[in-house]
C-alpha cells in the first residue's frame, strides 16, 4: 500500500507563533508514514472574514479547497479554524447550489471552478480514523505510563455537527481522549471540559476570554492534570501563552503546561524534547519531563 | 440624563419594528430557520460568553430580529461578543443557526453602517497584502530554515485582491470606520 499523503494547510497562526506546532506534527507525521505535501500557494482560510463579509470567506476558502482539487489531494489542517471554515466552506458548497453558483461566479475571475472533489480533515481526523489506533500503538516505544493529564478539544473540531461527520460526540468528545490514552498517559475528566477557550472574540474584548480561561484552567487543576492537551493555535495560545497574564490578573497560580497533542503523541515515540521544541512553551514542562525521563 | 428619560428611552415603540425585517434575513445562508425560534432560552443558558457578559445574550437577538428591531441590533457592538463556539447551533431544539444569525447581523453592519472592530481591519489588510492575516517576521522566516521546516507557501496576492474586489470588501475596507473594545 502506498502511503497517505495530504496537502498540509497550515494556517496564519502557526506559522506566526506556534512553529512547536508544525514541527512536532510534521515529526510525527513522518514516523506514521504519511506523507505532507505543501499546498501551492496560500491564502487565509477565510475564518476571520466571516464576520465581516461571508461572501468574502466563502470565495477564500473555496479558492483553497479548488487549489487542493487541482493537486488531487485531500487537506489536513493543524488548526481547529482552519478545519471548521473550510469543511464547513466545501459541505456548503456542495449542498446549496445558489451560493456555489455565486461563489463560482466569483472564482471565475482567477479561472478556477469549484466542484466538491476534496475532503478537508483535521489532523485528529487523520490519525484516528486513517492511520488508525494499531499503528499508532505500535509507533510507542516509550509509554508515559502514570503521567495524568486532560485534553480540551476545542470547538470547530466537534461543532457544528451537521457538518463535521467524523465519528465524534460534539457533547462529549472523546476522539482525543483516545489518542492520549494510546501514549499511556492517563486522561482525565473534568467539569466543563467542551467549553469554548474564547480566543476568537480576545481582538474585540480581553475580559470574557480571560475569565472564560480561568475556568478552564481551575477545572483542570482541580483533578490534579499535570498537563493540558490541545489540538488547535487558538486554544493552545489562549491557556499557554496568556496564562502568566491570567494569572496575574486574578491573583491566581495554575502553573498547567500546555501541550500539543503531537508534542504528547512525540515524547511517546522518544523524540527529545528539544526535537518537539517542548523549550517553547510558555509554562514550562519541566516536572513531567523529569517525570518521563527520570 | 435623568432616570426617567432613560426609562422612556428603553420602551420599544411601534414604528421602530419592521414586520419585514425577519423576511429578508431568512434569505441568507445561516439565518432560514429564525421564524422557528420559540424563545427556549437554551442558547442563552448554554452560551459561554453569556456566563460572563451583561450584554451578549443569543436569546435575545433572536427575538429582537423576529420583532424587525433591526436599528437597535445593529448599533448593538454585543453583537461582536459571540465566539462562534456553535453551542447553541447544536443544542438548539428548533435547529435555530443562532450563530448564524449573529454573523448574518455582523454583516450587515458592515455593509450598512461601514462600521467594524478595528481588529477586524487589520487581519483583512493584512491578508490583502501578505495572504496571511497576521504579519510574519523576516526573521521567523529565517528561523523557519534553519530548524529545517519547509518554506512557507507563498501568498498568491493576485488571486486574494480579485477576490477582494469581485466581493466588494475591497471598497468597503476603503470607507469603514473601526471602533475599539467592545464592553463585557
Amino acid at each position: 500500500m502506498s502511503e497517505p499523503a495530504y496537502l498540509l494547510f497550515l494556517g496564519c497562526v502557526i506559522p506566526y507563533r506556534l512553529s512547536s506546532y508544525e514541527i512536532s506534527a510534521r515529526r510525527v507525521l513522518e514516523e506514521l508514514g504519511v506523507k505532507l505535501l505543501e499546498m501551492p500557494d496560500f491564502n487565509c482560510c477565510g475564518f476571520p472574514m466571516e464576520a465581516t463579509d461571508y461572501e468574502l470567506a466563502l470565495t477564500l476558502a473555496a479558492r483553497s479547497l479548488c487549489s487542493a482539487a487541482q493537486q488531487g489531494l485531500d487537506i489536513v489542517t493543524l488548526c481547529n479554524g482552519c478545519f471548521g471554515t473550510l469543511n464547513k466552506a466545501n459541505k456548503t458548497l456542495k449542498e446549496n447550489n445558489e451560493l456555489r453558483d455565486k461563489i463560482n461566479e466569483n472564482l471565475r475571475e482567477i479561472n478556477m471552478e469549484f466542484k466538491g472533489t476534496t475532503e478537508v480533515k483535521h489532523i485528529v481526523h487523520v490519525l484516528a480514523e486513517d492511520i488508525g489506533f494499531e499503528k499508532i500503538r505500535n509507533s510507542i516505544k516509550r509509554p508515559l505510563a502514570e503521567l495524568h493529564v486532560s485534553q480540551h478539544s476545542g470547538c470547530h473540531l466537534v461543532r457544528p455537527a451537521k457538518y463535521v461527520t467524523h465519528n465524534d460526540d460534539p457533547e462529549n468528545p472523546t476522539m482525543l481522549k483516545k489518542l492520549i490514552r494510546l501514549t499511556g498517559a492517563e486522561c482525565l475528566d473534568y467539569l466543563d471540559e467542551s467549553e469554548c477557550c474564547g480566543n476568537p472574540i480576545i481582538g474585540v474584548n480581553e475580559e470574557i476570554p480571560f475569565q472564560m480561561a480561568r475556568e478552564k484552567l481551575r477545572h483542570v487543576k482541580a483533578v490534579k492534570a499535570q498537563a493540558l492537551i490541545t489540538v488547535c493555535p487558538f486554544c493552545h495560545m489562549m491557556y499557554d501563552l496568556d496564562q502568566p497574564r491570567i494569572e496575574r490578573t486574578f491573583n491566581e497560580k495554575f502553573g498547567i503546561p500546555v501541550l500539543h497533542y503531537t508534542q504528547l503523541l512525540g515524547l511517546a515515540m522518544e523524540y527529545t524534547a528539544e526535537e518537539l521544541m517542548l523549550n517553547q512553551l510558555r509554562v514550562k514542562p519541566t516536572e513531567l519531563l523529569n517525570q518521563i525521563q527520570g | 440624563m435623568s432616570e426617567t428619560q432613560e426609562h422612556v428611552l428603553n420602551i420599544i415603540e411601534a414604528e421602530e419594528m419592521n414586520p419585514k425585517f425577519k423576511y429578508e434575513l431568512i434569505k441568507k445562508h445561516g439565518a432560514e430557520k429564525l421564524l422557528l425560534c420559540f424563545q427556549c432560552g437554551t442558547c442563552t443558558a448554554d452560551c459561554p460568553i453569556s456566563r460572563f457578559s451583561d450584554f451578549y445574550r443569543p436569546r435575545k437577538i433572536a427575538r429582537m430580529v423576529q420583532l424587525g428591531l433591526k436599528d437597535r441590533l445593529l448599533s448593538d457592538d454585543a453583537l461582536w461578543l459571540c465566539s462562534t463556539c456553535f453551542t447553541c447551533v447544536d443544542r438548539c431544539p428548533q435547529n435555530v443557526e443562532i450563530a448564524g444569525i449573529a454573523r448574518v447581523l455582523r454583516n450587515m453592519v458592515v455593509k450598512e453602517r461601514s462600521a467594524m472592530p478595528l481588529v477586524f481591519e487589520e487581519l483583512a489588510l493584512n491578508l490583502l497584502q501578505t495572504g496571511y492575516v497576521y504579519k510574519i517576521p523576516e526573521s521567523r522566516l529565517r528561523r523557519r530554515e534553519q530548524r529545517g521546516l519547509p518554506l512557507l507557501p507563498k501568498p498568491n496576492l493576485e488571486h486574494i485582491s480579485k477576490i477582494f474586489e469581485v466581493t466588494g470588501f475591497s471598497r468597503t475596507l476603503k470607507n469603514v470606520k473601526t471602533f475599539g473594545k467592545v464592553k463585557s
